[in-house]
């Protein structure tokens, strides 16, 4: 199942509705690499809300979404982990190391507003 | 509704229990007065519910006369079910004892018994047939109401444990999207894993950025709770929240550093004033002190 991504303003927004195999991964992660170019974006948001489970594979595909996206200049920010996710994922050690995270897709979006009016920097935090 | 008659298999079921339970509740009805005022004498005699008063026995005894008799009577325990209930939830919290209520209730059994006995003691086979009907319905009440009695205290047990666990962990909010957890005690497994549900849950809910996790009031730390909280601290930062963590006594300082706890990942500041501070700097929060009024004149 494609995951629709939305573009709005800067971002681009990517919202998970369901549980996702590592195919439909795979494909989200180079839909949005390309796609930060060709709209030069600034920021990324995926929302995994819908997810209430994160294997290893996800988390390591979502990792390297956010630091390839950065390398073609937008920052990534994972929103919605729910809190039992969360702690299950760190339990397992998929911390994604180097990857924003916030609250929800509004907190998301406040993030990328700081992060890209800090200027090019931003990224080191 | 649960069937309290309990025939013996040597008793033939041809309904005569019934007629001979009806013939002893109208005994035991035509006594009231007297064999309630026994009851209550022999309780007072044993110096049982010392906590209550004599009128308060008597009318709680009066109540249970009663209900004992309908039991008997329909051969349905649930009104005296939800009695015994309602009774055990008054007198628990005034300290009335478990064996206090088996006791009494074994009494009334006893002083019913032994009314039987000089009413039917001249026919030996016929007291014999009212005991057949007349013991396992008093045993089965005398069950129910120090079940009832039993459960109802655990029940009241298990809330306050709860109690005591949420309380020993309270999630605070201080400010717009900060919190604070003062963690209080000795932290083993299973609170730590309580304090991080709660803690995750409390994040969702305010919606909080930063968090101040303050544990000056925390004596000792192994190496499974310092691990555990560097895992809370990581996964409130995947809820969007920056952990603060405040108060690390020396010796609980001194102790994760020998076993080696990861620290990179956690952001320390001394007591819970400093963290405040810098969790109000983080949310953009400036405390000024408000002018003294008497310097500006106009």
């Amino acid at each position: 199942m494609p995951v629709p991504i939305l573009k709005q303003r800067d971002y681009l927004i990517a919202s998970i509705q369901a549980a996702l195999n590592d195919e439909d991964l795979k494909r989200l992660r180079e839909a949005l690499v390309a796609q930060v170019g060709e709209f030069r974006s600034r920021g990324v948001i995926v929302d995994i809300t819908a997810l209430d489970v994160m294997d290893s594979f996800a988390a390591r595909t979502l990792r390297d979404l956010a630091h390839m996206t950065r390398l073609r200049g937008a920052e990534t920010v994972i929103v919605g982990i729910q809190p039992e996710v969360a702690f299950a994922m760190v339990q397992l050690g998929l911390t994604l190391e180097g990857v924003a995270a916030a609250l929800d897709l509004e907190e998301g979006l406040s993030y990328l507003d700081r992060k890209t009016r800090q200027g090019v920097r931003g990224v080191s935090r | 509704m649960v069937e309290l008659r309990v025939r013996p298999s040597h008793y033939n079921s041809d309904g005569s229990t019934d007629i001979v339970l009806r013939e002893l509740v109208a005994h035991l009805r035509e006594n009231r007065s007297h064999l309630r005022q026994e009851w209550a004498r022999r309780i007072t005699e044993t110096k049982w519910l010392t906590v209550m008063t004599p009128d308060e026995v008597f009318a709680e005894a009066t109540a249970v006369y009663d209900n004992y008799l309908e039991a008997l009577e329909t051969g349905s325990i649930e009104a005296l079910e939800t009695y015994a209930r309602s009774l055990s939830e008054r007198i628990i919290p005034r300290g009335v004892e478990t064996q206090e209520v088996v006791g009494i209730v074994l009494l009334l059994r006893d002083v019913l018994a032994r009314s039987l006995f000089s009413k039917y003691r001249a026919d030996f086979t016929e007291l014999n047939r009212v005991l057949d009907a007349y013991e396992p319905a008093a045993n089965r009440i005398a069950n129910t109401v120090a079940v009832g009695f039993v459960q109802e205290r655990e029940r009241i047990i298990r809330q306050q444990q709860e109690a005591i666990r949420e309380l020993s962990t309270p999630v605070l909010p201080v400010r717009g999207r900060l919190l604070i957890l003062p963690m209080i005690g000795i932290i083993d497994p299973q609170r730590a894993r309580q304090l991080t549900e709660q803690l995750l849950r409390g994040i969702r809910v305010n919606r909080a950025r930063v968090v101040v996790i303050d544990i000056t009031g925390v004596p000792a730390m192994d190496a499974s709770v310092a691990n555990h909280l560097v895992q809370t601290v990581e996964a409130s930062r995947l809820l969007g929240a920056t952990v603060i963590v405040t108060g690390l006594s020396a010796e609980i300082a001194q102790t994760l550093v020998n076993i080696g706890v990861d620290l990179g990942k956690m952001n320390t500041v001394g007591d819970l004033q400093g963290g405040i501070e810098e969790a109000e700097r983080l949310l953009g929060y400036k405390v000024l002190p408000i002018l003294e009024p008497s310097g500006n004149g106009g």
